[in-house]
């Protein structure tokens, strides 16, 4: 396909509908209500189409369960305080191991917040969201074209994994304008779905349920699931390095933040050429690179941590860590966006302060 | 011998777990005949509740989708949706549908979702041990309204059927009862029924069925037919709400 000119939100869509999603359920929560827009149009093109701007995040939610259930890829898309709403559904559907593909364009909080571009809901998607012990798949991209790409590779891993996952951006990913080529689906090998309903029909009646009164059958459940986690940390953990080599500290950052981090290593390279400062940069969230920080830990001694929330993925990294380094922090929550200019000053600070203390 | 009375094969061969004299086995049964009469089965996809009749799947031999409490209608939405031609129904208590789950029942109802809604309504909430429910009666006395229910502080019992009536997009609305023989029988008429509007969209169906609770009304099950008849009906009176042209 040729490269087209698109906005975040729009791009989600379009990789969606590339990806073979039928359903879209949603409720109007800003910054993200040009996606359920795009959605409500594209989707009378697209044949068995399935567009509902629902009562509530619940409704939505749970049309997503109904919908999946019924063998449909389904999604549904809000921001934060939406997403909260979603919680009890994500559960069923991680309970119920039902596909489903979550968008969430993150806005400060807690509460209503604002509508600015965050990530704080960090602790909320990687922990799984809702009661009980599960966890989804969380990606983080950090452009227009990575917001198509995990988009329509959200849709395979929820398949292939039967779980939900979670395309984490935020506001200003989501009205960015840039490039994209949309991708194009191949035949895939995907497990048969051999639980969906649709009327039993020459076969034996369905039952797709979360409640396992016996206790033992519940623990059995867990670790089933459990196991099922362990393999998509094996085969699906996805992160990305940058001047990695001759560093010795490296940035972690994410997303957004991510970006912004490139920006200001490039410009600490360029005015210091002593000044060795890497990134590394997790796009699943969840699984999260732990691997990846370990290795990296062995050569190198600090880590600089930078979130655009109060400190959120920074406890992944000192479990990944496990003691071994120093980790460095820099947060900006409440919807703040710094420039690359000012965290470069906060990796700076950080970075001779440290050189100075080994030097000694 | 000719054969007049056989289990439904819709109905799975096992024992309820319900009360003595619980009017959800009843209502189960009834469903399982009309699914096998009118030859829906294999066509079924049903979305139980969450409360005492959750195990329906157990009993109605149909594909099934627990769907999390109150959002039964949703998760009906999309399933029907996605297979346009497949009978889709939920079965719900009053809880379920009027406290928890207004919302997605009311905008399901109002989009004229083409599914059916079977509403049991027995007063009380009744797995969780008799609790008030929305639909509980002035002066009913719960575990949550030792006193009994005061309309003043607790509101009056909602009325489903009525408030559904309001809305343009539904289709069938009849409120039956499981407490007699004759009952039962209109009961099944109105499944039957709504399932045939369901079958020639016409929209929204919902077949609201008053059922005895004997465990949590603390009555024996003839009572407890008994106070159907004599007190639920006054404020639940039994009909055909609404019927569009099938
Ligand atoms: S508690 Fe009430 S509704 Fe539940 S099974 Fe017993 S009689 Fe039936």
């Amino acid at each position: 396909m040729n490269k087209q000119l698109m906005y975040g939100t729009h791009a989600i869509g379009e990789a969606a509908i590339q990806a073979g999603c039928t359903c879209y359920f949603g409720y109007p929560i800003t910054p993200q209500n040009e996606l359920p827009e795009y959605m409500s149009r594209r989707l009378t093109e697209v044949p068995g189409g399935v567009f509902i701007q629902a009562e509530s995040e619940l409704a939505s939610i749970n049309m997503v369960l109904g919908a999946s259930v019924a063998g449909a890829r389904a999604m549904t898309s809000s921001s934060s305080p939406g997403i909260s709403l979603k919680q009890e559904g994500i559960s069923f559907l991680a309970g119920m191991e039902l596909p489903a593909v979550i968008v969430n364009i993150v806005r400060g909080g807690p509460g209503l917040g604002n509508i600015a571009p965050a990530q704080s809901d960090y602790f909320q998607a990687t922990r799984g969201g809702g009661h009980g012990d599960y966890r989804i798949v969380v990606l983080a991209p950090a452009s227009v074209q990575e917001l198509a790409d995990m988009t329509f590779a959200a849709f395979d891993l929820a398949d292939e994994y039967r779980v939900p996952v979670m395309v984490m951006g935020d506001g200003m990913l989501g009205q960015l304008m840039e490039p994209v080529v949309m991708p194009v689906r191949k035949k895939k090998k995907l497990p048969e779905k051999d639980y969906i309903l649709t009327g039993a029909k020459r076969r034996p009646a369905r039952l797709v349920k979360s409640l396992i009164l016996d206790t033992k059958a519940m623990e059995d459940h867990n670790w089933k699931l459990m196991r099922k986690y362990r393999r998509i940390e094996q085969n699906e953990t996805r992160w990305e390095s940058f001047l990695l080599d001759d560093a010795e500290m490296v940035v972690i950052a994410y997303g957004t933040a991510a970006r912004i981090a490139r920006g200001a290593i490039n410009r600490l390279r360029r005015e210091d050429e002593s000044i060795r400062v890497g990134l590394i940069r997790p796009i699943t969230l969840w699984p999260f690179p732990t691997d990846v920080l370990k290795k990296a830990s062995q050569k190198i001694k600090d880590f600089f941590v930078f979130e655009m929330s109060a400190g959120q993925m920074v406890e992944d990294v000192r479990l990944a860590l496990d003691g071994s380094g120093t980790i460095h922090f820099y947060g900006r929550p409440g919807g703040v966006v710094p420039t690359p200019a000012e965290l470069a000053r906060s990796i700076a600070r950080h970075y001779y302060q440290s050189q100075r203390k080994q030097k000694k | 011998m000719k054969k007049v009375f056989s289990r439904p094969k819709s109905l799975r061969k096992v024992s309820m777990h319900y009360c003595p004299g619980c009017g959800h086995s009843i209502i189960h049964r009834l469903i399982a005949e009309l699914l096998d009469e009118l030859k829906l089965r294999d066509k079924t996809i049903c979305v139980p509740p969450a409360g005492c009749a959750v195990l329906a799947y157990y009993y109605l031999d149909i594909d099934m989708v627990e769907a999390p409490h109150g959002r039964a209608t949703a998760v009906a939405t999309g399933i029907k949706r996605v297979h346009p031609k497949n009978l889709v129904f939920s079965y719900q208590g009053d809880g379920d549908l009027a406290a928890i789950g207004t919302s997605e029942a009311l905008h399901a109802a109002n989009r004229g979702e083409q599914i059916t809604v079977i509403f049991v309504n027995n007063a009380v909430y009744g797995m969780t041990g008799g609790q008030m429910a929305p639909t509980t009666l002035a002066g009913q006395k719960t575990t949550t309204s030792p006193f009994g229910r005061d309309p003043k502080i607790e509101g009056p019992p909602i009325r489903v059927c009525e408030l559904l009536a309001t809305l343009h997009n539904t289709s069938y609305l009849e409120r039956v009862a499981v407490n007699s023989p004759a009952h039962i029988k209109k009961t099944k008429n109105a499944l039957r029924k709504a399932f045939e509007h369901q079958k020639k969209n016409t929209g929204f169906s919902l077949v609201e069925i008053l059922s005895p609770c004997p465990t949590n009304w603390r009555m024996d099950p003839l009572q407890s037919c008994k106070w159907i008849d004599e007190v639920m009906v006054k404020e639940f009176p039994l009909g055909v709400l609404k019927e569009v042209k099938c």
